[in-house]
């Protein structure tokens, strides 16, 4: 059973605000999750290699180049909060 | 279904913005109850139908998708309009561009009616996940359409739409399918583009057709399927015409069936799946039994590995760039001064009021199993595990040239009925997930009716294919479409 410190923990890895009345659920509901795939370390796994791209591509790779990406006004337009061109956000430091 | 719709197109029985205005109508009649769509491209999807009806009125030759109206899931970007993956935090967000898939069904002539209700971000399997509320099965409006592509599934069973692409990660296209009554299929991984659609976990998922029938599956696989350079993921591979391996001809043709598959099921699906087995037999395929041992870590490989990309794919929504930012949320009720919060607070406040219950579930699921000193027992076993998976496949598939299993364990359910619990509901993929996890080309077809409180329940059976075999699965699929069945 994860422990309220590890949620909170997790949480706030995930940069996910989670309120007190919450973490009770979600301890709940993630050990369950847990539990459940602890039957994976049945399997015999012994000099497996392990599968991260299923059709086998590996390292595709391309030239260098920019692009023209002809969006530009709709991206800016999409920023939540700014000033002329500039993406307007709290202070970094 | 396109086919003889395309041929009144040409023979100016109908006009391509009478087709059009025909399934607005049919939306603004039934969407009410079904809820089908978020969002609605009238004035675009007018324009393309002028279009084509120019083309035509000039004489010239059409395209076979030209001027045929489909619906998009919300999770893949059609430039100009509103793009949310049923999510709150896009809840404002137009897409700045097309995704590869719109921009060949664009050039295809292809006229698109909107964006279709899904559950968040692809997480789900019944579209109660959506923060708009839930789409509603045609057949049953007590109950789920499936999802996560349950708007698109529910489209085209409703005849909202001739054709809806989807997103399959674990089953969301051929899930919803099978709930609907309609054709759904997830192509290999790596056959279709994943450009401008929002990620979920990156190694499994693809776009696939949701459609009336298996040709007409065919044909929107043969426009959106390719190699595209905004992919790295897609694989090379000539152009292809996927009709024309529609012969409908199986004789000889090799199928395996999991035997416990088909004997843990309830009477009513059994009856159902012994009925298309021996339909095939009819046709002259070879069944032959066959074993995924592995198979069986299929779903808790997948829960493994999914939340784990869910976790980095989703890190994106922050509020920064674009979507919801907390401070000026007003359809929630916020419970700090925003002016008081520093750019961390920000993303929590952010992520906290953006996104839904599932999704902050998988995000954390995965952010615990990459945490440090949890990465080798849960991302790198899982990873090898698949490994396992795909061996099972590779053995399978030197002996038979298709897989035949039911789509689900059961026809659609309630509204309300498994959101009390997450674990049950993720037993809803127990068929579909394993072709994600191996990453072969899966088909979900209507195989008959259940009837259950008095409405008569869609249920589909799938077949799986060897990779970048699609030809051999729709053709399968065809054959058993187009030959009488047993009774």
């Amino acid at each position: 059973m994860l422990s309220k410190k590890e949620v909170e923990h997790i949480a706030g890895l995930a940069r996910i605000g989670v309120g007190t009345d919450e973490i009770g659920k979600f301890s709940k509901e993630l050990s369950a999750v847990l539990d459940w795939i602890e039957q994976l370390k049945e399997a015999d796994i012994k000099d497996v290699e392990p599968t991260a791209n299923i059709t086998g591509l590996d390292n595709v790779s391309r030239e260098d180049t920019a692009l023209n990406f002809l969006g530009k006004d709709k991206i800016v337009n999409l920023f939540p909060d700014k000033k002329d061109n500039f993406n307007k956000v709290k202070s970094v430091l | 279904m396109i086919k003889d719709i395309h041929n009144k197109l040409v023979n100016k029985e109908i006009s391509a913005v009478e087709l059009a205005q025909e399934y607005f109508a049919v939306i603004e009649k039934k969407d009410k109850n079904i809820f089908a769509y978020l969002t609605l491209a009238k004035d675009s999807a007018l324009e393309k139908a002028r279009e084509v009806d120019t083309k035509i009125a000039r004489g010239e030759a059409i395209g076979i998708l030209e001027g045929i109206p489909g619906a998009i899931k919300d999770n893949i970007c059609v430039a100009g309009v509103r793009s949310t993956a049923a999510s709150k935090i896009l809840d404002n967000y137009i897409a700045p561009y097309d995704a590869t898939v719109i921009k060949n069904l664009k050039e295809a002539g292809a006229v698109i009616l909107g964006k279709t209700n899904m559950d968040e971000f692809a997480m789900g399997s019944s579209t109660e996940n959506s923060a708009y509320g839930p789409t509603k099965n045609p057949h049953d409006l007590q109950r789920v359409p499936g999802g996560s592509s349950g708007g698109s599934a529910a489209a085209v069973a409703a005849g909202e739409a001739v054709w809806a692409l989807g997103t399959d990660t674990g089953g969301s296209i051929r899930q919803p399918a099978s709930f609907c009554g309609v054709v759904g299929l997830k192509p290999t991984y790596g056959r279709v583009s994943r450009y401008g659609a929002m990620a979920m976990a990156s190694s499994l998922d693809q776009i696939g057709p949701i459609t009336k029938n298996v040709e007409d599956a065919a044909i929107i696989l043969s426009v959106i399927a390719g190699r595209d350079d905004m992919d790295a993921t897609s694989a090379h591979s000539s152009d292809k015409n996927y009709e024309k391996f529609l012969t409908g001809e199986v004789s000889g043709l090799r199928i395996g069936v999991v035997k416990n598959y088909i004997e843990g099921l309830g009477k009513e699906e059994k009856k159902i799946m012994d009925k298309v087995i021996a339909d095939y037999k009819d046709l002259g395929v070879e069944i032959k039994e066959i074993e995924l041992p592995t198979a069986a870590y299929a779903l808790p490989t997948y829960y493994i590995i999914m939340p784990c990309e869910v976790s980095s794919n989703l890190a994106r929504f922050d509020g920064i760039k674009y979507g919801l930012r907390a401070f000026d949320h007003k359809n929630t009720k916020l419970d700090f001064v925003p002016e008081d919060r520093n750019l961390i607070e920000n993303y929590l406040d952010t992520r906290k009021y953006g996104l839904g219950a599932e999704v902050k579930r998988r995000i954390m699921l995965g952010t615990y199993a990459l945490s440090s000193g949890y990465y080798e027992a849960y991302y790198l076993r899982a990873q090898k595990v698949r490994t396992l998976i795909k061996k099972d496949f590779e053995k399978a598939f030197a002996e038979v040239d298709l897989i035949l299993t039911p789509t689900t364990p059961m026809p659609a359910f309630k509204i309300g009925e498994k959101t009390q619990s997450p674990l049950e509901m993720y037993l809803a993929d127990i068929f579909t997930i394993t072709a994600n996890i191996a990453g072969v080309p899966a088909i979900s077809i209507p195989a008959g009716e259940i009837k259950i409180d008095g409405k008569k329940l869609p249920y589909g059976f799938q077949l799986m294919a060897k990779w970048f075999d699609e030809e051999n699965l729709l053709n399968a699929g065809y054959a058993y479409e187009v030959n009488p069945h047993t009774n």
